[in-house]
C-alpha cells in the first residue's frame, strides 16, 4: 500500500495507434512522486505521441493512464479537466499564444482558475517569468523574442498553476549546448524545489543522464518498450543491444561493426 | 583524380573475359558533361548470361560526380537481381567508399510508394466517406458552438470579452471602406441598369424603387456577406490554422480551456454584432449610389427620390435585410473557425484552411440567400 501510494502515475497496457496503424503496443511503466522520468528513443519512434496519450491530446487504442491510481482516460470530460488544471506542459516550441504578451499568456490560466485579483496574477506572472531568467520581458510579444526564451517563457507558463506534474516535449531540441545544460539545471532545480514529477521526451544524451531517475525506452523496430528503470543502471547492466547502442550513441558497437563492414 | 585541362570524352566499354567475367572500363572526365554513356552495355550483357562476376577498369578515369556514383549504384542493383558477384576494389577510394555507404542500410520493405491508382470503386467509396466525416465534423463544431453559445448565456464560458472588442473592431470599423466602395458601386450599377430599362416604359422615376428594394433586401447584406468572407473569415482560418500548426490550440486543451470558447466565440458574436451593422451601412451607401446616378443623370429631383425610397422601403424589407446579415455572419464565422480547427499542421495546410473557408462561406451564403428568396415568396413576405 505505501509502495503503491507513491506511485504517481501509472501507464498501463497501453496501446497507441494511428487508425489501424499501431504505433507502440504493451507500454507498462510506473513513475514515483517526484521523479524525473524520461521517455526515450529515436526518432520518430512515437515519444511524442506517448507524451500526448498522457496530456490528454489523443485517447489511447488500449489501456489507459493513472494519475494518483485513477484512470485518466476512462472517466468522465469533468473528471478529465480537473485533471488536466494539475498538470504543465512545454510544448517543443513553446507554443505560447501569439496575439499575447508573456505576462498574459501567464496570466490566462491564473485568471480562469484562480480567484486572485489583477495585481496578484500580474505579481505571479512577474515572479514565474523571473524564475525562468527573462525578467522585464512580460511586455513583449512572442514573436519578438528568439526561440530559447521563447521556450523559457513557454516553461513559466507551464508552471503558472503549480502543477504537480510537468511534460516537457523535447526541452532541449533547438538549444545551444549552454543553454540546454541550464534548462536541465533548472528541471532538476524545481524538481527539488516544487517537489513536482517532470515527464520529458528527449533522445539528448547529455540531458538523458544529467536529470532521469527512470525511463523508458521506446523501440520502432519490435514497436514496444524495451527497456524500463534509471538510464544509468541501464548503460551499466542492461544485455539490450538496442538500448547499449542508444546510450552510448552506437560508438561501442561500432568500432567492432567497422572491421566488418560490407563492400 | 588527375584534373586535365581539357575535359575528355566520357566512356564506358564492356569486355568480357574468361571464366565469367564482365570487366567494365570506365574512362574520361565523368564530371559535369551533359553527354554520358548510359549502362545499356551492361545490361545487354548481363541478359546474354553467363557473367559471374564483374570487375572495374578504372585507368582511364578522369573527374567524376554523383552522376557516376548513381549509375554504378544502379549497376550494383542491377547485378544483385542477377546474382552476379561485384568486385568493387579497383575503384578509386573515395567511389568505394560513398558506394559503400549506399548500401549500407538496406531499403526498407514496403517503405516506397507504390504508384498504383487505386481502384475506381475504392475512389469513389474513399470520397464518400471523406464528405460524409466532414459533414460529420461540421454538425459536431455546430453542436459545440450551441453548447458554448448557451455556456456564455448562463456566464460559464471561457472567454474574454476584450478579445471579443478586438474582434469586432477587426471585422467592423476596420471594413468599413471596402464595404462602403462594393456597395456604393453596386448602387451605381443598380440604377444605371434600371434606368436604361425603365426608361423604355417611360418608367425611370421607379429607378430609386428597385434600388433600394434591391439593396435593402438582397444586394446590400449579400454583398457585405461575401466581402466579409474574404476579409475575415479567410482571416480566421488563416489565424486558428497557424494556432493549431504552433500547437497553441493543443495549448489550450491541455490547459483545460475549450479553444471554441476560447476562439470561436468571440468571433462568432463579434460578426453576428458587426454584420447587421454593417448591413444598414451597407443599404445607406447603395441607395446614396442610385442616388447620384438618378439625380444627376435622370432628371428626377432629389426630394422625389428620397420620397419614393421611403416610400418602397418596408419594416419587413429591412428587417428581413438586417436578420440575414446577422445569419451570413453566423455562416462566415463558422466557416472560417471550422476550416481554421480542421487544419493540418504545415504551412500547405494552412493556405488550403484558406481557400477552403471562403469557398465554403461563398457558397453557403449564396446557396442559403436562394433558399431564403424560396422561403419568402412562399410566406408572402
Amino acid at each position: 500500500m505505501s509502495a503503491d501510494a507513491d506511485i504517481k502515475i501509472e501507464i498501463r497496457d497501453l496501446t497507441m495507434a494511428y487508425g489501424s496503424f499501431v504505433v507502440m503496443k504493451d507500454i507498462n511503466a510506473k513513475i514515483k512522486r517526484g521523479e524525473v522520468f524520461v521517455i526515450m528513443g529515436g526518432s520518430g519512434c512515437g515519444k511524442s505521441t506517448l507524451l500526448r496519450h498522457m496530456i490528454g491530446l489523443k485517447q489511447p487504442a488500449k489501456g489507459d493512464i493513472l494519475y494518483d491510481g485513477a484512470p485518466f482516460w476512462q472517466s468522465s470530460d469533468e473528471a478529465r479537466q480537473e485533471r488536466l488544471r494539475r498538470f504543465g506542459v512545454l510544448f517543443q516550441s513553446g507554443a505560447l499564444w501569439s496575439s499575447m504578451t508573456l505576462a498574459e499568456n501567464i496570466a490566462l490560466p491564473l485568471g480562469e482558475y484562480t480567484k486572485l485579483s489583477a495585481g496578484d496574477i500580474a505579481d505571479i506572472a512577474r515572479l514565474k517569468l523571473a524564475l525562468v531568467g527573462l525578467k522585464g520581458f512580460e511586455d513583449y510579444y512572442p514573436a519578438e523574442i528568439s526561440g530559447g526564451m521563447c521556450k523559457r517563457a513557454g516553461l513559466a507558463r507551464a508552471m503558472a498553476l503549480d502543477p504537480e506534474i510537468l511534460f516537457f516535449d523535447e526541452p532541449s531540441a533547438g538549444l545551444d549546448p549552454i543553454s540546454s545544460r541550464n534548462l536541465d539545471e533548472l528541471i532538476l532545480q524545481l524538481r527539488d524545489t516544487l517537489g513536482a514529477t517532470f515527464v520529458v521526451v528527449t533522445h539528448e544524451l547529455a540531458s538523458i543522464f544529467t536529470i532521469a531517475d527512470n525511463s523508458v525506452f521506446l523501440d520502432p523496430n519490435t514497436r514496444t518498450m524495451r527497456a524500463n528503470g534509471s538510464p544509468r543502471e541501464m548503460l551499466k547492466h542492461s544485455t539490450d543491444p538496442a538500448v547499449q547502442e542508444f546510450l552510448t550513441r552506437g560508438e561501442k558497437s561500432a568500432s567492432t561493426a567497422a572491421a566488418a563492414k560490407p563492400v | 583524380m588527375p584534373v586535365s585541362a581539357t575535359p575528355t570524352k566520357a566512356e564506358l566499354t564492356v569486355r568480357r573475359t574468361a571464366d565469367g567475367l564482365l570487366l567494365v572500363g570506365l574512362a574520361g572526365d565523368w564530371g559535369a558533361q551533359p553527354e554520358k554513356p548510359g549502362l545499356g552495355a551492361v545490361e545487354k550483357e548481363l541478359a546474354g548470361g553467363g557473367i559471374t562476376a564483374l570487375a572495374f577498369d578504372t585507368a582511364g578515369l578522369g573527374r567524376w560526380d554523383s552522376g557516376l556514383v548513381a549509375l554504378l549504384f544502379k549497376c550494383l542493383g542491377l547485378c544483385d537481381q542477377k546474382g552476379v558477384k561485384v568486385r568493387t576494389e579497383t575503384l578509386p577510394e573515395g567511389l568505394t567508399k560513398l558506394i559503400g555507404l549506399a548500401v549500407a542500410v538496406p531499403e526498407k520493405k514496403g517503405a516506397a510508394r507504390s504508384k498504383e491508382q487505386p481502384p475506381f470503386l475504392q475512389r469513389v467509396g474513399t470520397s464518400g466517406l471523406a464528405v460524409w466525416e466532414g459533414g460529420a465534423g461540421m454538425l459536431r463544431f455546430m453542436g459545440e458552438n450551441v453548447l458554448a453559445f448557451l455556456k456564455m448565456l448562463r456566464g460559464k464560458a471561457q472567454f474574454r470579452w476584450v478579445d471579443t472588442f478586438m474582434v469586432m473592431q477587426e471585422c467592423g470599423p476596420q471594413a468599413l471602406g471596402i464595404v462602403a466602395l462594393i456597395n456604393f458601386l453596386i448602387g451605381l450599377i443598380l440604377a444605371f441598369v434600371g434606368a436604361t430599362e425603365l426608361a423604355v416604359f417611360g418608367a425611370s422615376i421607379y429607378t430609386a424603387d428597385l434600388v433600394a428594394i434591391a439593396s435593402v433586401r438582397e444586394m446590400g447584406c449579400i454583398m457585405t456577406g461575401i466581402i466579409l468572407c474574404g476579409r475575415t473569415g479567410a482571416a480566421f482560418a488563416a489565424q486558428l490554422g497557424t494556432m493549431k500548426v504552433n500547437q497553441e490550440i493543443e495549448a489550450f486543451q491541455t490547459f483545460g480551456i475549450s479553444p471554441v470558447e476560447f476562439l470561436v466565440l468571440p468571433r462568432m458574436l463579434a460578426l453576428i454584432v458587426m454584420m447587421p451593422l454593417l448591413c444598414i451601412f451597407a443599404d445607406v451607401i447603395a441607395i446614396g449610389g442610385g442616388f447620384l446616378v438618378s439625380t444627376l443623370m435622370l432628371d428626377i429631383t432629389p426630394m422625389l427620390y428620397l420620397h419614393r425610397t421611403v416610400a418602397t422601403i418596408t419594416l419587413t424589407s429591412f428587417l428581413l435585410g438586417i436578420f440575414k446579415g446577422a445569419f451570413f455572419g453566423v455562416v462566415v464565422a463558422l466557416t472560417g473557425c471550422l476550416r481554421g480547427m480542421q487544419c493540418g499542421t504545415n504551412a500547405a495546410a494552412v493556405g488550403q484552411a484558406t481557400t477552403s473557408a471562403v469557398v465554403t462561406g461563398i457558397t453557403t451564403i449564396i446557396a442559403s440567400d436562394g433558399l431564403f428568396a424560396v422561403l419568402c415568396s412562399a410566406l408572402h413576405i
